[in-house]
Formats: structure tokens, C-alpha cells, sequence
């Protein structure tokens, strides 16, 4: 549901074996002790980068709306999103 | 001629950059039905822009140091109104509203793009056979593949399509590749390179790099590209350091060493470790002192990349949901949509890692894998950097084996994977590396040698790496 694919039974199956392959290799990790380690999610010590606040111009609206699978009145057009059908 | 000599002569007015461009088409023309290196060929864009070249030149202009250089685009950089298509069904037909700072600054420098290289789709991959639209054949070898996910850009180069080529390398995307198909791939240290208008893939690892004929070649590219870029928040502030300097220094009281986890790791073919040794022996005769160093956490390289990299992918691609850009595939709701575009969308290697990621991020399992995968992470950086108290660079080899039969590694994703375990470790500690062709193995084919440095530490992998390449038989 998260990743939001429509998979089909086959492919279910088939991932079903290929990722327990992977899972069981990449838990290797929980060998190691790591009781006092900080986790690291980026490779840069970086906090809170700024740039000052001016405005500039941004992407053309038509060019970027005229790349869309569906535009309207300057927007993007898209299936009804409340009360879902079932 | 190299890109280093095509620039001199192009701009000393010796050579026309048309003249140049017209070679490679011709090349291009000759061999790229067999190989597919490109999704798309700019003849006549390139045609124009060498023409450009070639006014600026004759107004008395500099057109800068890549003048009249035919670059390769792996098509996962954004080229403004030219098809961009990370090789994937999602993407087939849009072109983007802007361009990549990396193109542009080519562009500046008066640098030629001749096409977008095919790739794995979105990256994902190490043999560039996970295109949706059809796989790169190797120009040594075309029953082998090139090496991914690069390959288009590595085989570009390898056939003399385009002078040099840029790549993008998250585990070993650049480096394999290049050691695959016997030409020279550098992955810069994270944050030298701008990745805006580069299609995120895995964020924390994403580097974008040169591949080329000669280390002096890769040295030049990086100039160009490298520097400070306010569009990318994460591109490091300091200036970009002169490297072609550096290329010549040597290597004379170095220190050097061979990590034993790459070296020794599973299924390195011996060919290789040999040449990994010669390289070693090649670097000692130049006066450089090389021991053995153990950088133990790097054996778990390859299975915290497997959580870290699936889940940042997980979330990157999410932005693919049929609504601002790309495909759609219509469904009476907006979930159903998004699932239906996703799925006729992506291949099967893209799903895979989806899958995977948002397992390892979901409640329950977050903390077992990805956060014991970042603590992984944090223990190869403190590896990498007790290894870099005793030595200037490190050696290894860059990929496993040579450059393995299409189809060999399809059937089994684990396969394919191991084929990034000795680029991975130094991928997550965010360090730069080199691969350098040296010499071949009992087949024939190319065997590439990788120089890994400390964190900004380019100048002195060049050094290393350039007095390999002299060696290489």
C-alpha cells in the first residue's frame, strides 16, 4: 500500500522469494554491535544551509503545466481524490 | 586525441570543434546500432553548439577548457526541452523545463554534449541491462555487458563516441562501469559535484563524476564541473581545488595501503587481486611505501547500502505518480492512478528496491534495518578514517570481476548486488575514488584498479592514479 504499485499475483510471487534473498543478506548488519553508535544519515556535517530570501523567477507555468499527463485553467488535472471508489 | 588535446588544438584555432563533433558522428554512425550506448543522439544540437565553439574562436574568444570536447550526458541529467529519461517507461517522452548544473557548466566551457547514455532505469543496476529501453553491449567485448549503472556513458567512451562522458555513481555506478569497459571513472567526494537537475536516486550518496580514456582527461572534467552550486544546499561551500596540477606530482612518500576487506572480499577473481598487487608494486617503484590495512566494517558495506540506498529511492520516487510529469495510466481514483502509472511504469529492479526500501523504513522494522544500516554507516566512517591516520590513499580492486556475459546475473538480484562490494564501503563514508584500467585478465578483458582517498582528498588520488595508469601494461 505505501509504495502504491499495482502488483500483479506473478510479480507478488516472485518478490516474495528475491526480496527474502536480499533481507537475509543485508540483516549481516545486525551482527555488528552498535549499541553507542549514532546512526549517520548524511556524509556532510551540515545544519540548516540558508540563502537569503530574495525573490527570482521561477519555472515557466505553461512550459511545466504543458508536461503534464493532464492540465486545467493553469493547473494540474487529476481522477477524483475524496470518497474514493472502491 | 584526448579531450585534454582536442581543447588545445581547438582552441588555438588548429582544429575546428565541427570538425571534431563530425569524427565522433561518424563513429557513432558506425557502431552504435550494435552497442546502444545512447537513448538519444544530439547530431544536429551538437552540430550547432561546436559551430558556436568555432565563431567564438574565430571572433579571438576563449570558448574555455573544454573547447570543442563531445561530451556524453547519462540521460539521468536534466537537458532543457531534450528527453530525459532516467531509461524508464515513467519518464519516456518528457523534456525538462531546465538543465542540470553540471550541463550547463560543460556548455560554459565551451564543452559539446553529443547524447544521452543509457543507463540501468534510474540508476538501479550494475550492467546497464535494467533499461527499459534495451541494454548497452560492451565495445571490447559486445557479448558482455559495460558495467552499470554508467555503462552508456562508460561505453561512449570506450568507443570513442564521445571524448569523455559524465556518469553519476551512488555504490559504484561510475567506477565499475569504467573498470568494466577499461576506461577511467572518478567519483568525486559527496558535495563537490552539484546534483541539481541530476534525478535523485538515493540522496545521501549520489555523486555525479567523469568517465574518460585518461586520468589527466578526468582531471580536466572535474575542474569544469566541480564548485560551489546555491541550487544544491548539500554542494560544499570551498572552492573547487586546481587537480590537473596535482595530476603530475607523482607519488614519491606516500603512504599507501591495500584494504584487506576489498581485496579479500567474496568472489574477487584472482586476476584481479593480481593486478591490484602489480598496481601496488607500480606505486612503490615510483617511492611510495604500500602496506596491507584493515578497514573491518567495510565488509558490511554492501548489506547497509542494500537498506539505505532501497529506502532513500523508496522516497525519492515517490514524486512518480502520474500527475505533474511523464506517464499515466488512468483509474477511477487518484490512488488508483498513482498504483496503476507506478506499476506499468516501472521495471522490475525499480520495484524491487521500492519494495524493499519502504519495508525497511516501516514501522516495526525501521529501527532492526535502516537505523542499524546508518549505525553501519557511522562505523565504516570511523573505519575509513583510523586507516587514513597512517596513509594518504587506499587501494582495491573496483570491481569483483571482469566484464560478465549479458544475461549472466539477470536471473538473481543478490548476483548482481555483490558486484558493488568493493565500491560501496567508501560510497557510504561519502570519500572519492578512482578506477584506472590495468591491464587485462585471462579473457582479454579490461581490469580496473580502484584508488580510494579521504574526503576531499582528490588531489592526491589523482597522483595515484595517474602513476598507475603510466604503469599499466
Amino acid at each position: 500500500m505505501l509504495a502504491r504499485l499495482a502488483l500483479t499475483n506473478a510479480e507478488i510471487e516472485r518478490l516474495t522469494g528475491e526480496l527474502g534473498a536480499i533481507l537475509d543478506y543485508a540483516a549481516e548488519v545486525s551482527a555488528l554491535d552498535t549499541a553507542d553508535v549514532p546512526p549517520t544519515a548524511h556524509p556532510l556535517p551540515l545544519v540548516n544551509v540558508f540563502r537569503p530570501d530574495e525573490p527570482r523567477p521561477g519555472l515557466d507555468r505553461d512550459e511545466v503545466l504543458g508536461q503534464a499527463p493532464e492540465a486545467e485553467n493553469g493547473q494540474f488535472r487529476v481522477p477524483r481524490i475524496l470518497g474514493e471508489a472502491p | 586525441m584526448t579531450a585534454v588535446e582536442i581543447a588545445v588544438a581547438v582552441r588555438a584555432g588548429e582544429r575546428s570543434a565541427r570538425d571534431v563533433i563530425e569524427e565522433h558522428l561518424k563513429q557513432i554512425e558506425a557502431r552504435e546500432a550494435e552497442l546502444h550506448a545512447f537513448n538519444y543522439v544530439l547530431a544536429d544540437e551538437a552540430r550547432a553548439v561546436a559551430d558556436a565553439v568555432d565563431a567564438s574562436v574565430a571572433r579571438g574568444d576563449d570558448p574555455g577548457p573544454l573547447a570543442g570536447v563531445p561530451v556524453a550526458l547519462k540521460d539521468n541529467m536534466c537537458t532543457r526541452g531534450i528527453p530525459t529519461t532516467c531509461s524508464s517507461k515513467i519518464l519516456e517522452g518528457w523534456r525538462p523545463p531546465y538543465s542540470a548544473t553540471v550541463v550547463d557548466r560543460v556548455v560554459a566551457a565551451g564543452g559539446v554534449p553529443i547524447g544521452k547514455t543509457n543507463l540501468d532505469e534510474f540508476a538501479m543496476g550494475s550492467s546497464t541491462e535494467n533499461s527499459a529501453f534495451g541494454p548497452t553491449r560492451n565495445p571490447r567485448r559486445p557479448d558482455r555487458v559495460p558495467g552499470g549503472s554508467s555503462g552508456g556513458s562508460a561505453a561512449a567512451v570506450a568507443a570513442g563516441f564521445a571524448a569523455v562522458g559524465l556518469g553519476s555513481d551512488t555504490g559504484g555506478s561510475i567506477r565499475q562501469p569504467a573498470a568494466l569497459s577499461g576506461v577511467v571513472g572518478i567519483k568525486p567526494t559527496y558535495g563537490v559535484v552539484s546534483r541539481y537537475g541530476l534525478i535523485a536516486f538515493a540522496s545521501s550518496l549520489d555523486q555525479i563524476g567523469p568517465l574518460t580514456d585518461s586520468v589527466e582527461d578526468s582531471a580536466l572534467l572535474l575542474e569544469v564541473i566541480a564548485g560551489h552550486d546555491p541550487l544544491d544546499s548539500t554542494s560544499i561551500a570551498e572552492p573547487a581545488p586546481s587537480l590537473r596540477d596535482a595530476v603530475r606530482a607523482g607519488v614519491d612518500g606516500l603512504r599507501v595501503g591495500i584494504v584487506e576487506e576489498l581485496a579479500d572480499a567474496q568472489g574477487v577473481q584472482p586476476d584481479v587481486v593480481d593486478a591490484v598487487e602489480q598496481a601496488a608494486l607500480a606505486l612503490e617503484k615510483e617511492g611510495a611505501t604500500v602496506k596491507r590495512v584493515s578497514v573491518p566494517s567495510a565488509a558490511y558495506g554492501l548489506s547497509a547500502y542494500y537498506l539505505i540506498a532501497p529506502a532513500e529511492a523508496s522516497s525519492n520516487l515517490a514524486r512518480y505518480d502520474g500527475v505533474r510529469y511523464g506517464l499515466r495510466v488512468e483509474g477511477p481514483d487518484a490512488a488508483t492512478m498513482n498504483a496503476r502509472t507506478r506499476d506499468a511504469g516501472f521495471g522490475p529492479e525499480v520495484k524491487r528496491r521500492i519494495m524493499l526500501g519502504t519495508y525497511a523504513l516501516s514501522a516495526g522494522y525501521y529501527d532492526a534495518y535502516y537505523g542499524q544500516a546508518q549505525r553501519v554507516r557511522t562505523l565504516i566512517i570511523r573505519d575509513f578514517a583510523r586507516a587514513y591516520e597512517h596513509f594518504d590513499a587506499l587501494l582495491g580492486p573496483t570491481s569483483p570481476t571482469t566484464a560478465f556475459e549479458l544475461g549472466a546475473k539477470t536471473a538473481d538480484p543478490l548476483s548482481m548486488y555483490l558486484s558493488d562490494v568493493c565500491t560501496v564501503p567508501t560510497s557510504l563514508a561519502g570519500h572519492p575514488a578512482a578506477s584506472v584500467p590495468f591491464g587485462v585478465d585471462g579473457d582479454g578483458l579490461p581490469i580496473g584498479v580502484q584508488v580510494l582517498a579521504p574526503a576531499l582528498g582528490e588531489s592526491v588520488m589523482f597522483r595515484v592514479a595517474r602513476t598507475i595508469e603510466m604503469a599499466a601494461p
